[in-house]
C-alpha cells in the first residue's frame, strides 16, 4: 500500500477513558435507523444467494438418508444423464462431514464416506438451473451399509463421559454435596432442555468462483477471517488466496460462525468444473447439516440458610455432540458468578450421539443454563417464602464468588428494582394459582439475566478523504466485520461520526470482505464492542494526526461538521514532552539534511488560534494524496483476568394459562438491561426484542424432534419446528440502565444481543408456576405437560 | 420438482376430461399441492388449472341452505355475511386455520383434499404407507404427538389437518362433484373420506378425474356456534385437538347438540351416538363424561399423543358448560 497508514493499538490492560462522552455531536447512543435499511427494503442489499456470475452453475447437496453407517455406492450415472445436469460431484475424501465452530483455525472433519448423522451431505448435483439440480438431487440413488447408531439420549446417558478439558470431576470449591445435604433449605432438581435449531431466515449459501488459483466466495458467514482459515485448510490451500465476501447476512444465531458443508462443496465443484458454482441449502438442510443447540440435562442444587443466604451452588450438565467434536454447551457459564455461595460445583459431561453438529446458538450456555438456574432460584424463594427478587438481592456477591476478582460493572440489583417498579411486581400473588382473568390463570415471573462479556481482537481501517460532499470530506471505514442484521453498519458510522465530527451521510462503512482488515466477527455479542473499538482507535489516530497537522493535541481538539476547533488546554505528559523534544531535534536535523540535498522541507504546523475554525477538507489538502489513513487494533489484556465482565438484566413476564386446555400465552414482558454504553438505542432495543422472543420460544415451543429409533430429524422445517409467531409475542418493553464499563473497552460498551435472551424463558416458566402452581422440568413447557395437573373442568 | 405440463381450463367438461388422464392432477389454490410437488411427494405429469371455472359463487338454496362453489377462497367463505350469521361455526373454523395469506389463496374444494401433516409422509426418503403402500408406518412408535387417536389402523395413524372440514362435518355438508362421464353426484361428507384400514393411500371416495364443484350446506342448525382450536402456538399451527360445536339450551336442557373434532381423527370426526347421550340432558358432569367415554372408548393413542384423550374430554366439558352458562343456567 503506497499510502502511509497510522496504527493505533490498544490492549485492555487497565481501565481506559472514553472520548465518546466528550464529542461534540453525540451520535453514539441515538436511536438512529439502520443506514443500510433503505437498501434492504428495496431489495438492493445483495445477499450471498443473490449474486450471479456469468456461466454460473447451481449445485444442490444430497444428504444421507441414514444416520449411522457408510456410503457403499452412489449411482451417479443415471443422474448425469438427466436434463441439464452437468455433473454429480462426489468427493468422499474432501467434502466435510459437518459445519465448523466459530473461531476454529482448521477445517471441519474431512471425509463423508462414514455417515455420522441423518442429512450429512455426501454429494453435490450440479446443473445449469436450480430446478434441474434439485431434480437430480432427488433422483440420486445411494446404497448404504447401515450401522447401529446412538439415537436415544436416555439410553445413551449411562455412557456419558466427563468433558475432561473443562471438568476435573474431583475439583469442587468447598464441600458442595455435603453442605447441600445439610442445608436448612435446599432445592435439588433436574431439568432437561431439547435440541434447538438456529434456523436463521437466510439459509446458508455460497457462490464459489476460481480465478486461476485464487478462490472468491460470496457467502453467508458471521466471522470471515477464521472461516477463511477453515476453508483454506479444508481445500489444502493458502489462506491468502481466498477472498470471502459477505456484506449482508440474514441472521445466523451462531450457525454461520464457521464454514458449513455447502461452501466446501461449492468450492470443490467450481474447481473441478472450472465454472462458478452456487450452493444454497434448503431449510431441512440448514436444520440437519449446519448447527443445532445441544439438548441438555441439568442438575441444579441450591443450599441456603433459613434467611435465604446461599452457601451452596451446584450446576452440573450433560450435553451431546457428534463423535470427535470438542464443542460443549457452557451451561453454567454465568452460574460461576451470578450468586454468592462458598461451596460450589460445576461439572460437564458429554454423550456422543448420531445427531447433527451441536454448536453455538444465540447465548450458548446462558440461554439454557438460566432456564434451569433461574427457575431453581424461584423454587428456592418459594420454599423460603421469600420474594424471588429479595432472594436475589440477598445473594448479590460483592466479588466474583468463584474467582475472587471484582466485577467490572454490575447493576443486577438496580435492574431488578427498576423492573419491579415498572412491571408492578407488587401485584404478584406470593401464593401460586390465585389470580384469574376469565378462563385464564394469571401468573407473574421474574428471572435474572447474565451474559459474560468478551472482547476479541479486531481491526479496522478508517480513511479520511476529500469528497464531493457538502463538507468536502468523507470517512471510509473498512473491516471484515459483518452485519448479521444487528446494526453494525450503523453503529460503526455513529462512532466514526462522533470522533471525526462528521454527519452520518459523510461516512461510508464497508464490511464483510476479507480484503479488509480482520475483525472479531459477529458472535458472542462481542462484535459491536470489539469492532467498534477498533474503529474508535483508528479514529483516535486520525484525530491525533489532524491535531498534529494544525498544531493541537489529541486532548484539545474538537471535531464537528467537518471542522476543527480547539477545546480546552493540552495536558502534556512527561513522556510526551521528552518525545516532543526528540522529534523536534530530529526534524531540525532532517530539515538541514533536506536543504543540503535540495529537497522541499516538511511543512511546519502553524500555531493554532483558539478562536479559529479550520476545515478538515483544507487540512487534508495539505496531506499526500489528500487523505489520512489509520488502522485501529484492539485486543483483550489484563482486565480480562482481573475483572469479571458481564452484562446483567432483569426479565419479567406475565402469562395466562388456560384453565381448561393448558395453553400458555405470554401477556407482557419487560426486560431491564445494564450493558455498558448503548451504542444505538434503536438497534440495541431491536436486538433485545429478538432475545426476549427467543426466550418465549425456548420456554414454550422450540424443540428439534429426532426419531429415537433411527436419528431422523422429523420436524425439519419452520411449519413443524415452532418458533413464536406474531400472535405469540405480546407487548415487549425494554429498558436500558445507564452504565459505563471502563474495563471492557474504550467504548465502555458491552454486548446486548444474547443478554436479552438469558433468563427470558425462565421468567416465563416462573410465571407459569405462579399462575398454576405447576413446575415443569422438561422444556419446552407445552400444554400436555400441564394438563393432568390442572384443576378438573 | 418434476417437470409437468400446465393446462388452464375454462370448461367443466374439459376439466374432468383432462383430469382423468394418467398422472393428471387438478390445481386450484395450490397451497398444499405445490409444497408436495416440490418435495416430489406429488409428481403429476400434468397440472390442470381450474381457476378459470365459474365455481366461485356462494348462493342460497331453496331449502334454506347454502351452495358454495369449490373455488370460493377460504377468506371469502369465512367472511361471507350469511356464513358469518348462520354458520358461524364454519366461519370460525376457517379463521382458526393457516394464515391470512394462505386463506386468501386456499379454496373450499382444495381444503377438503389437503393431505396429512404427518412428518413421515412429508419426508420422501421415509417409509409411509400413505405415500408408498406397503412400506410401513414409522409414526407408530415414532414421532406422533400431533397424530390421530381415532379411526387409526396398524397401517396409518395420520390425522386430517383441516379445520374447515371439521365444521363442514358438523354441518352435514354434502360434496357435489362432476364425474368424468359428465354425470354429477352428491356425497355426504360423512361418506366422503375413507378410513385408512390397510389402504391409507386411498383417502376419499373420489374417482380419478372426479372434480368437486360445490359444497352444499343444509339449513343451519340452531344453537350457539363455536369452534375452539387448541394448538402449540397462537397461530399458524395445526390443531392438537379442535372442537366444533353447535348447542342449543332450552329450559336448562340441551335441546340440540352437535360436536365434531379435529386433530384426533384420521378424518374430521363426529360421533352422533355421543351427541345423543347429551341430548335432552342437563349437561351434568356425569353425562358429559358418559358421552366422552363413548367418543373416546375406541381411541388408540400412542405415547406422545395420549394427552389428546384428556384434552378432548376437557374440551367437551367446556363446550357444554359454556353453552349452559351463556344460556343463563349454572352448569
Amino acid at each position: 500500500m503506497s499510502r502511509s497508514e497510522h496504527v493505533q493499538s490498544l490492549k485492555m490492560d487497565h481501565a481506559v477513558d472514553s472520548l465518546l462522552d466528550e464529542t461534540a455531536t453525540q451520535l453514539v447512543g441515538q436511536p438512529l435507523s439502520r443506514i443500510e435499511g433503505p437498501l434492504k427494503v428495496c431489495g438492493k442489499a445483495t445477499y450471498a444467494a443473490e449474486y450471479h456470475l456469468p456461466d454460473q452453475l447451481y449445485g444442490v447437496l444430497v444428504g444421507a438418508t441414514i444416520a449411522s453407517g457408510k456410503v457403499r455406492k452412489i449411482h451417479v450415472d443415471a443422474v448425469r444423464q438427466m436434463s441439464g445436469v452437468v455433473d454429480v460431484v462426489v468427493d468422499l475424501k474432501h467434502f466435510v462431514r459437518n459445519a465448523q465452530q466459530g473461531g476454529m483455525k482448521m477445517s471441519p472433519p474431512k471425509g463423508v464416506e462414514t455417515i455420522a448423522y441423518y442429512g450429512q451431505p455426501i454429494a453435490l448435483v450440479v446443473a445449469s438451473t436450480l430446478v434441474e439440480a434439485q431434480a437430480g438431487a432427488w433422483a440420486l440413488q445411494v446404497d448404504y451399509e447401515r450401522k447401529e447408531g446412538k439415537f436415544d439420549f436416555n439410553e445413551e446417558l449411562p455412557n456419558r463421559q466427563w468433558i475432561d478439558w473443562v471438568t476435573d470431576p474431583s475439583e469442587d470449591m468447598g464441600k458442595p454435596e455435603k453442605t447441600l445435604a445439610s442445608a436448612d433449605v435446599r432445592v435439588d432438581v433436574t431439568y432437561t432442555t431439547p435440541s434447538q435449531s438456529n434456523s436463521p431466515m437466510e439459509p446458508h449459501a455460497s457462490l464459489a468462483h476460481w480465478q486461476g488459483d485464487q478462490l472468491i466466495v460470496y457467502t453467508a458467514n458471521q466471522m470471515l477471517d477464521s472461516s477463511r482459515t477453515q476453508l483454506a485448510d479444508a481445500l489444502d490451500m493458502s489462506k491468502e488466496k481466498i477472498q470471502l465476501i459477505s456484506p449482508y447476512i440474514g441472521g445466523g444465531f451462531g450457525s454461520k460462525l464457521g464454514i458449513a458443508p455447502e461452501i466446501v462443496a461449492a468450492s470443490i465443484a467450481a474447481r473441478q468444473l472450472q465454472r462458478p458454482v452456487k450452493v444454497v441449502m434448503s431449510r431441512p438442510q440448514v436444520m440437519e447439516a449446519t448447527v443445532r443447540r445441544t439438548n441438555t440435562r441439568q442438575r441444579v442444587g441450591l443450599g441456603a440458610d433459613q434467611d435465604g443466604r446461599l452457601h451452596t451452588v451446584i450446576h452440573n450438565s450433560v450435553c451431546t455432540n457428534l463423535p470427535g467434536e470438542l464443542f460443549y454447551e457452557p451451561v453454567a457459564v454465568a452460574t460461576h458468578f451470578l450468586y454468592r455461595g462458598e461451596n460450589r460445583q460445576v461439572k460437564y459431561e458429554m454423550v456422543r450421539m448420531n445427531q447433527g453438529l451441536a454448536g453455538s446458538m444465540r447465548a450458548p450456555g446462558e440461554a439454557v443454563g438460566q432456564l434451569a438456574l433461574e427457575c431453581a432460584m424461584d423454587e428456592l424463594a418459594h420454599k423460603l417464602n421469600l420474594c424471588p427478587i429479595e432472594l436475589r438481592k440477598l445473594n448479590e456477591p460483592p466479588k466474583d464468588p468463584s474467582k475472587g476478582v471484582p466485577h467490572s460493572a454490575r447493576h443486577l440489583v438496580e435492574c431488578l428494582e427498576e423492573g419491579a417498579t415498572r412491571f408492578g411486581w407488587d401485584k404478584r400473588a406470593m401464593t401460586p394459582a390465585q389470580q384469574r382473568d376469565g378462563d385464564w390463570l394469571i401468573g407473574y415471573g421474574v428471572a435474572a439475566a447474565a451474559r459474560s462479556n468478551e472482547l476479541k481482537p479486531s481491526q479496522a481501517r478508517v480513511s479520511l478523504r476529500r469528497a464531493n460532499l457538502p463538507l468536502g470530506v468523507q470517512a471510509i471505514v473498512e473491516t471484515d466485520m459483518t452485519d448479521i442484521g444487528t446494526g453494525t453498519y450503523t453503529i460503526l458510522a455513529q462512532i466514526t461520526g462522533d470522533l471525526l465530527g462528521l454527519p452520518m451521510d459523510h461516512i461510508d462503512v464497508r464490511l464483510g470482505d476479507t480484503s479488509f482488515p480482520p475483525a472479531a466477527g459477529s458472535g458472542g455479542s462481542w462484535g459491536a464492542a470489539s469492532s467498534g473499538s477498533s474503529v474508535y482507535l483508528a479514529c483516535e489516530a486520525l484525530r491525533e494526526q489532524l491535531a498534529k497537522q494544525v498544531g493541537l493535541y489529541a486532548d484539545n481538539i474538537q471535531l464537528k461538521d467537518g471542522c476543527i476547533t480547539q477545546s480546552g488546554a493540552h495536558d502534556a505528559t512527561l513522556a510526551e514532552s521528552v518525545k516532543e523534544a526528540v522529534v523536534e531535534k530530529g526534524q531540525q536535523l532532517l530539515g538541514r539534511l533536506a536543504s543540503k540535498v535540495g529537497l522541499e522541507q516538511p511543512a511546519q504546523p502553524a500555531e493554532f488560534d483558539p478562536q479559529q475554525t479550520l476545515r478538515v477538507a483544507d487540512v487534508l489538502n495539505q496531506m499526500p494524496g489528500s487523505e489520512l489513513v489509520a488502522l485501529g487494533k484492539i485486543e483483550p489484556g489484563k482486565t480480562k483476568q482481573e475483572y469479571r465482565h458481564a452484562g446483567y438484566g432483569a426479565q419479567f413476564a406475565e402469562v395466562g394459562v388456560h384453565r381448561v386446555t393448558g395453553e400458555i400465552r405470554v401477556r407482557r414482558m419487560l426486560g431491564v438491561f445494564a450493558a455498558g454504553r448503548i451504542l444505538n438505542e434503536k438497534t440495541a432495543r431491536s436486538q433485545c426484542y429478538g432475545g426476549m422472543v427467543f426466550g418465549i420460544g425456548s420456554a414454550l415451543m422450540e424443540e428439534i424432534r429426532y426419531d429415537q429409533r433411527d436419528g431422523r430429524l422429523c420436524n425439519h422445517d419452520l411449519a413443524e419446528y415452532h418458533v413464536p409467531v406474531n400472535a405469540d409475542v405480546p407487548a415487549l418493553e425494554v429498558v436500558f440502565m445507564p452504565e459505563r464499563d471502563p474495563y471492557a473497552n474504550p467504548l465502555h460498551a458491552k454486548g446486548v444481543g444474547e443478554l436479552a435472551l438469558a433468563g427470558a424463558g425462565a421468567a416465563i416458566a416462573n410465571a407459569v408456576f405462579n399462575a398454576t402452581g405447576i413446575r415443569v422440568y422438561e422444556y419446552p413447557i407445552t400444554l400436555d405437560k400441564l394438563l393432568d395437573q390442572l384443576p378438573a373442568v | 420438482m418434476k417437470p409437468f405440463v400446465y393446462q388452464r381450463v375454462t370448461d367443466l367438461a374439459d376439466a374432468v376430461q383432462q383430469a382423468s388422464q394418467d398422472e393428471a392432477k387438478l390445481i386450484a389454490g395450490g397451497t398444499n399441492l405445490l409444497d408436495l410437488m416440490k418435495l416430489e411427494i406429488e409428481k403429476p405429469a400434468k397440472l390442470v388449472d381450474i381457476n378459470g371455472l365459474a365455481l366461485d359463487q356462494i348462493e342460497a338454496t331453496s331449502d334454506g341452505g347454502m351452495r358454495i362453489g369449490a373455488l370460493v377462497t377460504n377468506s371469502d367463505l369465512a367472511n361471507h355475511p350469511r356464513i358469518r350469521q348462520d354458520y358461524a361455526v364454519l366461519s370460525r373454523a376457517i379463521l382458526a386455520g393457516a394464515s391470512g395469506q394462505l386463506r386468501n389463496k386456499a379454496t373450499t374444494g382444495g381444503n377438503l383434499l389437503q393431505r396429512t401433516r404427518c412428518h413421515y409422509f412429508y419426508q420422501p426418503d421415509s417409509a409411509c404407507n400413505k405415500r408408498k403402500p406397503g412400506s410401513g408406518c414409522p409414526a407408530i412408535g415414532g414421532e406422533n404427538r400431533g397424530l390421530a387417536i381415532l379411526g387409526v389402523s396398524d397401517h396409518c395413524i395420520a390425522q386430517h389437518p383441516s379445520d374447515m372440514a371439521v365444521a363442514m362435518r358438523l354441518l352435514d355438508a354434502r360434496v357435489e362433484t362432476r364425474l368424468p362421464d359428465g354425470g354429477s353426484r352428491q356425497i355426504p361428507l360423512v361418506d366422503f373420506y375413507c378410513l385408512p384400514g390397510d389402504t391409507p393411500h386411498i383417502e376419499t371416495v373420489l374417482q380419478p378425474g372426479e372434480l368437486i364443484t360445490h359444497v352444499v350446506l343444509p339449513a343451519p342448525p340452531t344453537g350457539r356456534h363455536d369452534y375452539v382450536k387448541v394448538r402449540d402456538r397462537a397461530s399458524y399451527a395445526f390443531a392438537l385437538v379442535s372442537i366444533a360445536s353447535v348447542i342449543e339450551v332450552q329450559n336448562g336442557q340441551l335441546a340440540a347438540i352437535r360436536m365434531a373434532f379435529g386433530g384426533i381423527g384420521v378424518q374430521p370426526w363426529r360421533n352422533e351416538a355421543a351427541e345423543a347421550i347429551l341430548l335432552g340432558s342437563t349437561g351434568d358432569s356425569a353425562t358429559i363424561d358418559q358421552a366422552a367415554d363413548l367418543l373416546l372408548c375406541a381411541a388408540q393413542p400412542q405415547t406422545q399423543n395420549l394427552f389428546k384423550v384428556s384434552l378432548t374430554r376437557r374440551l367437551i366439558h367446556q363446550a357444554v358448560q359454556q353453552a349452559l352458562t351463556r344460556a343463563g343456567v349454572a352448569a
